[in-house]
């Protein structure tokens, strides 16, 4: 259960974003994350409120975009969904494969309250 | 207010709106901003920095990440024995608790740096930071970090390491590999450990563990190795050196600079990650 290191690491840069923009709160979060991220989306909702009570997010929706698992085939050059434990080529059965998405973790963008200055 | 539409553009922000797009508004008056930064980049950085000291002293950091007893510290005892008179080792140890395994690895001679992670499941980048910091690089050639035996954490998290090395004892299940594929699919090698213990086993094949290990796309050679009974022992240890001369050679063709003063430029910003593309642990491929 890494998942609140994970949200730990995510709110230090929620602080930052949130200081170069002059923002007092943070009101949604988009995240995209890959099957083979090690990252389990249902866990890092729960993490989120815990780490997050207490600062600038702690109000912040957290939206969780799963990305698609596909690869690449270096023998057909193919590119086809995959399941975490079977990377191969759905065409032709290889198992060279590069994998193209699926082990990504980002965050995408996050949306802020900022007081009007006047 | 800007006077067209009511947002809250003023002279003091609107460069972030021109700022290549990147600040924006929402329906409801929300500043929507892009980041499409690696959600573990603070690990990340903390990882480059850590892989730029051990490039400045043409350290080769390996992890060794496995179940809990499948191991890992029996084979550092072995490779120490077999190796120690040849190369220089040092060892980081991560456990939950005690110093047990460090003050093995030190009874063969070997400075061992223990980290205990109280809780947490895994070592990260700024755990192996302050450790590296008690030892002397200069005088070390290869660098063993023993993570928390743990097949799911330590996946995720960047340590600055060049190699990744994933046991697998005989004792367990030669399906681990489909079980827990972000763990081995970054493997750079896998060892079948134990396995004086295989014709005892009628369940475990590591034909079948390496077939499952493919399936993850991942070519990584695999060892049959027993700490004990010494085979294998060979074909770990000139993995070993062979990865080494790799390394070193890779580092001769692109020199990383280093500041002799031995300080920390720490890099909080950009991207300016020395990411050993031979191998290594990725995470967020985009830095590739």
């Amino acid at each position: 259960m890494h998942e609140l290191a994970v949200c730990q690491g995510l709110l230090g840069q929620l602080e930052r974003i949130a200081a170069q923009h002059g923002a007092r709160r943070v009101t949604r979060i988009v995240i995209r994350n890959g099957p083979l991220s090690g990252v389990e989306p249902r866990l890092l909702q729960d993490a989120f409120p815990l780490a997050a009570a207490g600062t600038l997010a702690a109000e912040s929706e957290l939206v969780v975009e799963s990305t698609p698992l596909t690869v690449r085939c270096d023998q057909c050059g193919a590119e086809s969904e995959a399941r975490p434990n079977r990377l191969i080529c759905a065409v032709c059965g290889d198992w060279h494969t590069r994998l193209v998405s699926g082990d990504e973790l980002i965050l995408a963008s996050v949306e802020l309250d900022i007081p009007d200055p006047s | 207010m800007c006077n067209t539409c009511g947002c809250n553009v003023t002279p003091g922000n609107a460069h972030l709106i021109a700022d290549e797009g990147r600040l924006s508004r929402t329906a409801d008056g929300h500043a929507a901003v892009e980041v499409l930064s690696n959600l573990l980049s603070a690990n990340d950085h903390q990882a480059a920095h850590n892989r730029e000291h051990l490039d400045g002293h043409r350290v080769l950091a390996i992890n060794l990440m496995s179940s809990p007893g499948s191991g890992k510290t029996a084979l550092l005892e072995a490779t120490i024995e077999a190796l120690g008179q040849e190369l220089r080792i040092a060892v980081i140890e991560g456990d939950l608790e005690t110093e047990n395994d460090a003050a093995r690895v030190r009874a063969k001679g070997v400075p061992a740096i223990q980290i205990t992670t109280g809780s947490a499941c895994h070592l990260d980048a700024h755990m192996v930071h302050d450790a590296l910091h008690h030892l002397d690089l200069d005088t070390v050639d290869l660098l063993f970090v023993e993570n928390v035996g743990n097949l799911v954490c330590p996946a995720s998290f960047d340590l600055g390491h060049h190699r990744n090395v994933v046991l697998l004892s005989a004792t367990e299940g030669d399906d681990k590999p489909a079980k827990y594929p972000v763990m081995f699919r970054a493997a750079d090698l896998m060892l079948v450990t134990k396995a004086d213990l295989l014709p005892h086993l009628d369940d475990f094949s590591p034909q079948r563990a390496e077939q499952e290990l493919r399936q993850l796309a991942n070519a990584a050679p695999v060892v049959q190795l027993s700490a004990r009974k010494g085979e294998g022992m060979t074909e770990w240890i000139s993995w070993l050196r062979s990865e080494l001369a790799h390394h070193r050679t890779q580092l001769a063709a692109a020199p990383v600079a280093h500041d002799p003063q031995h300080s920390h430029h720490h890099h909080h910003h950009g991207h300016e990650h020395h990411h050993d593309h031979h191998h290594g642990h990725h995470h967020g491929h985009h830095h590739d």
